[in-house]
């Protein structure tokens, strides 16, 4: 398992566009990616799960990714992260 | 071949296909089935036939509106493709065996009450997505009824009635005429009919039901008749009078590059109204000189939240450099009334046109009017803009707006962002502001009669009301009166005043217009020629 933590920067927080993209992201590999945050977890291929969570500008996620793939995922994801969010 | 009568509300002839747009039925009923495969299956294909459409929509926005405002329909596809959503809609069918789209419409509805409780205005605004897509999806399975508009050849648009939403969406250039059963003369209908000079009748008694889509069809603006499925004949005359009508628009034509001036001499300033970026073309097709009402609410329709600064300023500047120097008057906010959009939380009122609308919305949420200010203020360094003020009725709701106006301009000068405070005139649509409009005239830098409003306030008659069309006389003397007090008032400070009402294109007034020392006409692009050959024609 690898995981990564995160300071979100992004004014309006995961908001739809970029939790869109980050499902598609997601997506792409076989491990299973999660999303905690304030208490609450999210499996980071569910749209409505990861905006369900509200997390805003300053929240800190963590990101756990747990399969064959994990290097590569928590990689790109953690990129996808600083890039959008 | 059925021959039926209708009332003009604008002219010209036109021959071509119908397409029926059937009103859609919002409440979905809910059916037991025992088939629940079935239902799934269709469920499957409901959505892919949403997800196409939603592509669709977005390559179409992206051409119109620009990549970043089109994203919304890049979201609304992948929360169609959401397992969340899809596993909640599945398993209603399943367990509860009923039809998808009863389970479609309960899941939007549990998911946008999800996101309308959350603590963030952001999430909540989703709500409105959610049942975006659940809508549409509704729609999908229900066999395309109520599905947005797509025409691959250019139709004749037959329906009960239209809303600025139904339009809003539709190809422009595959409509060749409107048709509807209900409407007044000052609907949206008619006013998107004269903007993109099509023919239109309104109350035609036809019955939808019957009607199928594909049949020929005749509309003729001149005696406001509708023929469904004409005899040979009837159509020969038809096509050769859509022929005579077309040459005499390019009679038309030969005015072009020319001035709009008096026989005496006199130069009338004659601008378009236009309602989007994509109707500069059609100003700048008909020799606009100006652009006299900018109506920014397009930015604020159609969508599920508020226009962002940015795109504010992309559109405002896009116009101004698109009009190369001329002037081009953007009128703020108008909205309220009989044009709304739900994230704005707008009460249903009794009364909107009296109502909670306009300037009054800008002063009462003064963030929604800095984010359009700040945006028109940065503009205004790329062209030649003037800011428009809609609905005033008093001296201190400029001097509010002033306020408002160096604020933002102060945070723009302490940010470093390149602005400039241009022109601002007000709109003269209230009696109260004609009546006061001596006060008015030391205040504002111009006024701008919209003769629709101040017709319907002055005469009591709700233009809405297809029963009152005939009480309406746009020709009034209360209005008359009215419109050469506010122009005396408007010169006696040195300030130009102008017409951007319907009004403004009647060419049975352009001469008293003209004697009342109107400075300004501000009409629908198409009418901008014939408008200037009667200024010629005026002593």
């Amino acid at each position: 398992m690898k995981k990564f933590q995160y300071e979100i920067k992004d004014e309006t927080g995961i908001h739809a566009r970029p939790a869109g993209l980050l499902v598609k992201e997601a997506k792409e590999f076989k491990s299973n990616i999660t999303v905690y945050a304030k208490g609450k977890s999210a499996d980071a291929t569910r749209l409505m799960a990861v905006m369900g969570m509200g997390v805003k500008c300053g929240d800190m996620v963590e990101v756990e990714a747990d399969g064959p793939d994990e290097d590569e995922a928590i990689a790109a994801i953690e990129n996808f992260f600083k890039v959008n969010l | 071949m059925i021959e039926l009568s209708g009332k003009t509300v604008y002219k010209g002839v036109v021959t071509g296909p119908v397409a029926v747009l059937q009103k859609k039925d919002s409440t979905v009923k809910r059916y037991s089935i025992n088939d629940s495969q079935r239902e799934l299956q269709r469920l499957k294909k409901g959505c892919e036939e949403a997800k196409r459409q939603l592509g669709g929509l977005y390559e179409q926005a992206v051409k119109e509106v620009g990549q970043s405002s089109a994203a919304i329909f890049e979201v609304h596809q992948m929360m169609l493709e959401d397992d969340d959503y899809l596993d909640a809609v599945r398993s209603i069918i399943e367990t509860e065996k009923v039809n998808a789209e009863y389970a479609v419409a309960l899941t939007g509805d549990n998911f946008a009450e999800m996101f309308a409780g959350m603590d963030d205005e952001y999430m909540q605004a989703r709500a409105a997505d959610v049942k975006d897509i659940s809508n549409r999806l509704v729609d999908c399975l229900g066999g395309g009824a109520g599905e947005t508009f797509f025409a691959e050849e250019p139709v004749i648009i037959v329906a009960d009635d239209l809303s600025p939403g139904e339009t809003v969406q539709m190809d422009k250039s595959k409509i060749l005429a409107f048709v509807t059963v209900h409407g007044s003369v000052n609907s949206h209908t008619a006013i998107l009919a004269r903007t993109m000079n099509i023919p239109a009748l309104i109350g035609v008694p036809l019955d939808l039901e019957n009607v199928e889509n594909g049949s020929m069809a005749v509309v003729n603006g001149f005696s406001g008749k509708f023929i469904l499925n004409p005899s040979k004949e009837c159509l020969q005359d038809a096509e050769k009078l859509a022929q005579e009508w077309k040459h005499q628009e390019q009679l038309l034509e030969t005015l072009k590059g020319q001035e709009s001036v008096t026989r005496s001499g006199k130069k009338i300033n004659v601008y378009a109204n236009i309602g989007s970026v994509s109707d500069v073309a059609y100003a700048l097709e008909n020799d606009a000189e100006g652009i006299g009402l900018f109506r920014s609410e397009f930015l604020y329709l159609g969508r599920t939240d508020f226009p962002g600064e940015e795109e504010q300023l992309q559109a405002y500047r896009q116009v101004a450099q698109m009009m190369a120097g001329k002037k081009v008057i953007i009128r703020t906010l108008d909205i309220g009334a009989d044009k709304q959009a739900d994230y704005f939380g707008l009460e249903k009122e009794e009364n909107p046109a009296m109502g909670y609308r306009a300037i009054r919305i800008c002063l009462k949420q003064p963030e929604i009017f800095r984010t359009q200010l700040r945006a028109l203020l940065r503009a205004a360094v790329y062209g030649n803009i003037s800011i428009m003020y809609p609905m005033i009725i008093s001296v201190d709701e400029i001097e509010q707006i002033r306020e408002i106006v160096s604020q933002a301009a102060e945070e723009l000068k302490g940010e470093g962002v390149p602005y400039c405070i241009p022109e601002q005139g007000i709109m003269i649509e209230t009696p109260a502001a004609a009546l006061i409009s001596e006060e008015l005239a030391s205040l504002a830098d111009f006024f701008s009669i919209g003769t629709n409003d101040l017709t319907q306030y002055t005469l009591a008659i709700d233009r809405q009301n297809e029963k009152l069309d005939t009480f309406y006389d746009p020709h009034h003397r209360a209005v008359l009166r009215m419109i050469e007090m506010v122009s005396e008032n408007a010169h006696k400070y040195g300030k130009w005043v102008g017409i951007c009402g319907e009004l403004g294109a009647d060419l049975s007034l352009t001469k008293e217009f003209i004697r009342m020392g109107i400075d300004e006409l501000s009409v629908s692009p198409r009418m901008i020629l014939k408008v200037r050959k009667a200024v010629r024609e005026t002593d």
